[in-house]
């Protein structure tokens, strides 16, 4: 258990890094509350593995120092920090049964026997794993073995965090549920810190107390669920959030609010005076805060390819040039060629060359 | 291409990996195969390809028995979930290999096909890359556009995009759709995702376990699906399966929880089944008429920024409830869950769908 923070930590994989670019990751100040369940958010690329290791003590960083419990870790080892580890695909030893590869990270720190069959058939029981604890682990399906490996994270109780590195990848979205379902029963029974690393804004939304959102080496968002959803603080954030994501539209500031290819948003008072210097500015809105109707006050659009996903519909509208998604109801009916959009004011953001206003 | 199979079976070592498979795929269709990992998918795609035989059964197509014609004597394209490219070509040469292998065509003709197709993937500005230089995205679409510039008449897709970043499958599938729709390429489209099937809305075809279980409109078998199973393979999140009991007077799902019958469950005869309800038709509030309160147990309350899953326990079932809007639970905390008894699905003892709701029964839905 730990406090986790980074001190102007920078990693580059050159030997002489000169531009800002030679980073992978950028100069950056964190902090990793003891017993948080963070998502790290971001494409491939973007250095959140990076960070992930430097966490664990699998890299050491080129600058800045990493502190545990205002300790400085940056030199010590995986081991010395006490973090648990599970990664993308299963790492588990074949030859040795489930219950041999659970008790395994137990045995190897010569916990007691007794201790180590308590905690295994613990873990075994809340992945559902009991009944498989004497088969040897070659004989487990891909996603079985996902589990086994996930026990081997959880198994311990005196980590000071455990990391996870795309660990639902390989399981189909049916087991995501469950295996998603069984981490977070585990963080609130044992208010262990758990960092999970993923390209996957709905897993990481549902997973986590709070996302860290990463692009091109840096942090660019670090909040609840809900405040990157309702209030991304860059186009990045807002493009990266939601399926489908935040839609942008190149606006002019007008007398009471602003223009989109002609045609009138209202925007507040106070919004429109803090951007009236800036420049690039667009409005911001999620596809979930759009009405639509078949006539009446509001955008006038004409109205594309309706996909409908079960349990929402997403319509593909046009303004002049720009293309406007919107999420309805899967019952609701929606006009064919032309419609009405109307934007939830209370959802409608402005950004000024990519950056929030306000 | 018209693609048939008659009866195909397939077994390896003596482990039947797919039984007596029937499918009927028209020409210029955009067909889904959806199941979960381990289905057959990969081996029914590699009997499609010629990459394998059946043991029994016949491939045809349009009309010509093909069964034991191996891939080089068959006119099909395959993209894999792994980036497959030739790594010391550029982008180019790897585009053009097939037309080269081919040797149908032109110099200039080549030249043309390869750069049409690299700017119907967006990789026009790459042709001179090889691929270590390339992101796990352009990466793929390399291989994309070299299984697009054959115009094969046959295109198979193993799961294409399951390697990808979320936001780049997005944008992938978006672009797959366009070139798709009003094409003359018959396409089977291997994944494990729901929404994949319902985002493309082709033809699709549920596996599990080396079974067809359904075929048809994506929307169709998402309405309708013909079994507990194939409910199952075609949901996320899970849906909700409940143990009922059936008389004239109504449906008991637990000694608390009764409702009157629904118009489509009113034909059943009395009776144990099995009720499926999809996570958006559990709410709040329930129907005046049709409501059914079920008092439960928060287990866990995952928000995603605009919806909220709820997992909640009823005595011995489990729910999950997909709810409009962020909402606070507590674990513990007990609520008032309704689902609307007009949108269930019935299923037999055998796990047959026995009734089945409208598209649009409930109306507006159930919150």
């Amino acid at each position: 258990m730990a406090l986790i923070e980074f001190e102007n930590v920078a990693h580059s994989y050159l030997r002489s890094p000169a531009r800002m670019e030679d980073y992978a990751l950028r100069p950056m100040n964190l902090a990793w509350q003891h017993g948080g369940a963070y998502a790290l958010l971001g494409p491939s690329g973007s250095g959140k593995t990076t960070l992930l290791n430097i966490i664990s003590g699998l890299l050491r960083p080129s600058a800045g120092r990493v502190l545990f419990d205002g300790r400085d870790v940056t030199d010590s080892s995986t081991v010395q920090r006490n973090i648990a580890q599970v990664f993308q695909f299963p790492v588990i030893y074949d030859t040795m049964t489930v219950f041999d590869n659970l008790a395994f990270p137990l045995r190897n720190r010569g916990v007691a026997s007794a201790e180590v069959r308590s905690r295994v058939s613990e873990v075994a029981e809340m992945l559902e794993l009991t009944d498989d604890l004497r088969r040897r682990a070659s004989g487990l399906a891909a996603d079985e073995k996902q589990k086994v490996s996930l026990g081997r994270g959880l198994v311990r109780s005196d980590v000071s965090a455990i990391l996870f590195d795309e660990p639902l990848t390989v399981v189909d979205p049916y087991l995501k549920w469950r295996l998603r379902r069984k981490l977070k029963e585990i963080h609130k029974r044992y208010s262990v810190t758990l960092i999970y690393v993923t390209h996957d804004q709905g897993e990481a939304l549902t997973f986590a107390d709070r996302v860290v959102v990463m692009h091109d080496g840096s942090v660019l968002q670090e909040g609840t669920p809900q405040e990157l959803f309702d209030t991304p603080t860059h186009r990045f954030v807002g493009y990266f959030i939601g399926s489908p994501g935040m839609n942008f539209l190149p606006c002019r500031l007008s007398a009471d609010g602003a223009e989109v290819a002609g045609q009138f948003i209202p925007l507040a008072a106070a919004l429109r005076s803090k951007a009236a210097q800036a420049t690039g500015l667009e409005i911001g809105i999620r596809p979930e805060a759009i009405g639509l109707k078949g006539s009446g006050k509001g955008l006038a659009v004409e109205i594309g390819d309706v996909v409908n996903l079960g349990t929402r519909k997403v319509a593909t509208c046009r303004l002049g040039e720009h293309e406007i998604k919107v999420v309805v109801p899967p019952e609701q009916p929606i006009p064919s060629e032309r419609g009405v959009l109307e934007f939830n004011p209370a959802m409608t953001r402005l950004y000024a060359d990519g950056r929030l206003v306000g | 291409m018209r693609l048939t199979l008659e009866n195909v079976t397939k077994t390896v070592r003596e482990q039947p990996y797919l039984y007596d498979v029937n499918l009927d795929l028209v020409s210029g269709s955009f067909n889904v195969l959806l199941g979960p990992t381990q289905a057959g998918k990969t081996s029914l795609l590699r009997l499609m390809a010629g990459l394998d035989f059946p043991n029994s059964g016949t491939i045809r197509e349009d009309g010509t028995d093909v069964t034991l014609l191996g891939v080089r004597k068959r006119n099909v394209a395959m993209v894999y979930q792994e980036f497959v490219n030739y790594p010391s070509f550029t982008v180019y040469e790897n585009i053009a290999a097939p037309l080269r292998r081919a040797k149908r065509l032109a110099a200039p003709q080549v030249d043309a096909r390869v750069r049409a197709t690299a700017q119907m993937m967006h990789i026009d500005h790459l042709l001179q890359r090889l691929p270590s230089e390339l992101s796990g995205g352009q990466q793929q679409r390399v291989a994309l556009a070299r299984a697009l510039v054959k115009e094969a008449p046959l295109l198979l897709l193993d799961e294409p995009l399951v390697n990808l970043d979320y936001k780049l499958r997005e944008e992938l599938r978006r672009e797959l759709r366009e070139i798709f729709r009003h094409g003359a390429t018959t396409v089977v489209y291997a994944t494990t995702e729901p929404q994949e099937a319902l985002l493309f809305g082709g033809n699709t075809v549920v596996l599990d376990a080396g079974r067809v279980l359904q075929s048809g409109p994506a929307l169709d078998i998402y309405h309708c699906p013909a079994t507990i199973r194939a409910s199952q393979v075609f949901s996320d999140p899970p849906i909700n399966l409940i143990r009922a009991n059936i008389d004239p007077q109504g449906c008991r799902l637990s000694p608390s929880v009764a409702f009157p019958l629904a118009p489509h469950m009113r034909a059943l005869r009395p009776g144990d089944y099995r009720v499926g309800v999809r996570a958006d038709h559990i709410g709040l509030t329930g129907h005046a008429e049709y409501g059914c309160l079920i008092r439960a147990k928060v287990e866990l309350a995952e928000i995603n920024g605009s919806e909220t899953y709820v997992h909640a326990g009823h005595g011995d079932f489990q729910m999950i409830a997909l709810l409009q809007g962020v909402h606070e639970f507590g674990l513990g905390d007990e609520i008032d869950l309704y689902l609307d008894p007009r949108r269930l699905f019935v299923f037999d003892g055998a796990g047959d769908l026995v009734a089945a709701p409208g598209e649009n029964a409930g109306g507006t839905g159930a919150h």
